[in-house]
């Protein structure tokens, strides 16, 4: 039984790419099961996944092969046989894998706007035409069965038009509580519902917090979730610990970030003065 | 009838590319999309929209060009696997394509040639996988099943919420918030401040690359080679301006907090305020009156050229402070705003004005007609998309104004 939960328009995105065969561009918060997507996809279709990750020393001929001249010199020095033949120093990086395959196979792109601007440009025709020219050996490596590519992005940079026109388009949503409770079902499907409900309330209240650096999402939730029912958490712990007057239990899997505590700590702060002043007050 | 559609879109400042626009048919033709208005939608959105940033406009235009033909859907889903409605078959204006699309259509041999080869695509594609019905199946490839039908127990996010839903997922307008022209708030303070590194990343080359000095060395079999790369160094010195005082308050404080935390990536970054307009005093904190103030003057032989000057400000004043000297309306200004402004433009001929105001009340208000005149368009909206513009401005110089206008 598979644990990733997809939206109807994510689904008839995939389908889209698979039909057409154009790659499938995937934005959204992080933690949104952006990378999950093609591990699943190439489990249910029971292709292999070539994953790649980008960096923002990526270059696009990295994916497609290497020369590796420096190892080429050495053996020449060294007077070794095989120097003769270039090809034994082309190294294939995971587009030429990919395209070698003999089944379908499924291509990751992983967040492509990590690497320089130029990086994109630099594979519209490879992801085009599916097939390159290796230049030192003179020969054109071209898909047998067209990869299914599915691409990443963050947001860090925008990509280039030429690039884009190419693509389909996804943006993946924060999901809703509806989703969201079917989301943590299929992970932890032995979850008592009150500690759901109860959990998901203050996993949504914290995200309406103002002026967080990093909104805890999907997997966020999940981890905590996990510390949760291993420290076996009943609901009412979470319930009496209300968001605005204290920090909630295990918060660490749910604020990453020392300024976002810090932040959560003071609202807590000005709500304790407040109610103590009405109380006061009254 | 879909043409409708593609007007609308282009009529909201979608740029719809031709490419797309057919691939969006192809995809039609074969089924995707075709089976109710809300997989069209979606796999329209998909085809023709590359960035979040755009879903809500094209949600109200989709909006829009679906309203009032929804009895129609089936008929216009009929035409697909069959033919190409007439009015595809004359060419459109070719004025209103780019001139990318242009190049597209002369090179497939004219619009006839192009929507001839699109025809024999679609009756060859219908032939070869489905007969002449809509329904075409993805030959069990398809991970997901496709209708959207769970063939192994998958679970369909939101399946039984969505039929019978009044709203339609373009009505709900949830990609609102996502819009590139509303004004910089938290929410997409974040967005703002990422275009706002584009600034920065510029660079010579000038380091030395070892990595490709040693392929290269190796590849010209031991000759040294030796190769430059641009360092990624952040040489951006940014001189900002803002206006404080009244309804300008809230900006300038959103503005100080955006540029500060863009701050690391600048080589320099110097803030100082004024008042309405530029004269010939400039203060280095907000709170203007508590602390010294820093003469114009002082400020252009302080910071050279090489700073890209962003005034910040709503431009909205009586239109006497632009054009005449005494017209401040706080102090005795020797000389009219304009000259200053002026001053300011030949000292850093690098600059940009950012306004909070929103575009369409730009030409309402004589003052800021001057100082958009004065600043020869070189005025954006304090928005991400404002900022993006005003960066790819920042780029080059302005045309330095011939003289002074005299003050008198």
């Amino acid at each position: 039984m598979s644990t990733y939960v997809t939206s109807e328009s994510l689904q008839q995105a995939v389908d889209a790419a698979l039909t057409l065969e154009r790659p499938l561009l995937v934005k959204g918060e992080p933690g949104t099961g952006k990378t999950e997507l093609a591990h699943e996809i190439s489990r249910r279709l029971d292709a292999p996944l070539h994953t790649w990750h980008v960096k923002s020393t990526t270059r696009a001929q990295h994916g497609l092969y290497e020369y590796d001249a420096v190892s080429r010199l050495r053996d020449s020095q060294l007077g070794d046989a095989k120097v003769q033949n270039i090809s034994n120093y082309i190294i294939p990086g995971v587009l030429w894998d990919a395209f070698k395959a003999e089944q379908r196979v499924v291509v990751l792109i992983d967040e492509i706007d990590k690497a320089d601007i130029e990086f994109p440009n630099d594979l519209l025709q490879e992801l085009d035409k599916m097939s390159f020219h290796v230049h030192e050996t003179r020969e054109t490596i071209t898909a047998r069965i067209r990869p299914l590519v599915i691409i990443t992005s963050n947001n860090e940079k925008e990509l280039p038009d030429a690039f884009l026109r190419r693509c389909f388009f996804h943006y993946i949503d924060f999901p809703d509580k509806h989703t969201l409770t079917r989301i943590v079902d299929a992970h932890f499907p032995d979850l008592k519902p009150s500690l759901l409900t109860a959990a998901l309330e203050v996993f949504f209240d914290l995200r309406e917090v103002p002026g967080l650096k990093k909104k805890p999402s999907t997997s966020e939730l999940l981890d905590w979730l996990k510390l949760l029912v291993a420290d076996e958490l009943p609901a009412e712990a979470l319930k009496a610990g209300d968001l605005r007057s204290a920090l909630p239990h295990m918060h660490g899997a749910l604020l990453k970030n020392e300024q976002d505590v810090h932040l959560f700590e003071r609202l807590v702060f000005l709500h304790r003065r407040r109610e103590a002043d009405t109380l006061r007050g009254r | 009838m879909l043409a409708g559609l593609l007007d609308m879109l282009r009529r909201a400042g979608l740029k719809t590319g031709l490419g797309e626009w057919l691939l969006l048919l192809d995809g039609l033709s074969r089924g995707i999309g075709t089976l109710d208005i809300d997989r069209f939608h979606a796999f329209a959105r998909l085809c023709l929209v590359k960035d979040e940033t755009l879903y809500d406009r094209f949600d109200r235009a989709f909006g829009l060009w679906w309203e009032g033909q929804e009895s129609s859907f089936d008929t216009l889903m009929d035409q697909f696997g069959t033919s190409i409605p007439d009015e595809w078959m004359t060419a459109p204006d070719m004025n209103t394509l780019t001139e990318e699309q242009r190049a597209a259509v002369e090179a497939a041999g004219g619009w006839d040639a192009l929507m001839k080869q699109l025809q024999e695509r679609l009756a060859k594609q219908s032939e070869a996988h489905h007969g002449g019905s809509k329904w075409i199946g993805t030959g069990g490839t398809s991970p997901f099943g496709h209708s959207g039908f769970n063939p192994e127990g998958i679970r369909i996010g939101e399946s039984n919420t969505r039929q019978g839903r009044a709203v339609k997922v373009w009505q709900e307008r949830r990609y609102r918030d996502l819009d590139g022209d509303i004004e910089i708030d938290t929410r997409n303070f974040r967005v703002a401040l990422r275009k706002l590194r584009r600034l920065a990343r510029e660079g010579q080359p000038d380091s030395l690359d070892l990595e490709n000095t040693v392929r290269s060395t190796a590849e010209s079999g031991g000759l040294l080679d030796v190769r430059m790369q641009a360092e990624r160094r952040n040489t951006m010195k940014v001189l900002l301006l803002i206006d404080v005082g009244g309804s300008m308050d809230i900006h300038a404080r959103l503005c100080e907090r955006l540029f500060s935390a863009a701050r690391s990536e600048f080589r320099r970054l110097e803030m100082f305020y004024f008042h309405n307009m530029t004269y010939e005093r400039v203060w280095p904190s907000a709170a203007r009156r508590q602390v010294g103030s820093l003469d114009t003057n002082e400020l252009l032989r302080r910071y050279g050229a090489e700073h890209r000057l962003l005034i910040v400000g709503d431009a909205t004043m009586s239109p006497y402070e632009v054009t005449v000297a005494g017209g401040s309306v706080e102090h005795w200004n020797e000389e009219a705003g304009a000259v200053w402004l002026q001053r300011l433009q030949r000292g850093f001929p690098h600059c940009v004005w950012l306004n909070p105001e929103h575009p369409s009340h730009w030409d309402h208000v004589a003052s800021l007609r001057l100082v958009r005149e004065l600043m020869q368009g070189r005025m954006h909206a304090l928005t991400p998309r404002g900022i993006d513009q005003a960066i790819d401005t920042l780029k080059t110089p302005m045309m330095l104004p011939a003289e002074v206008i005299d003050s008198d």
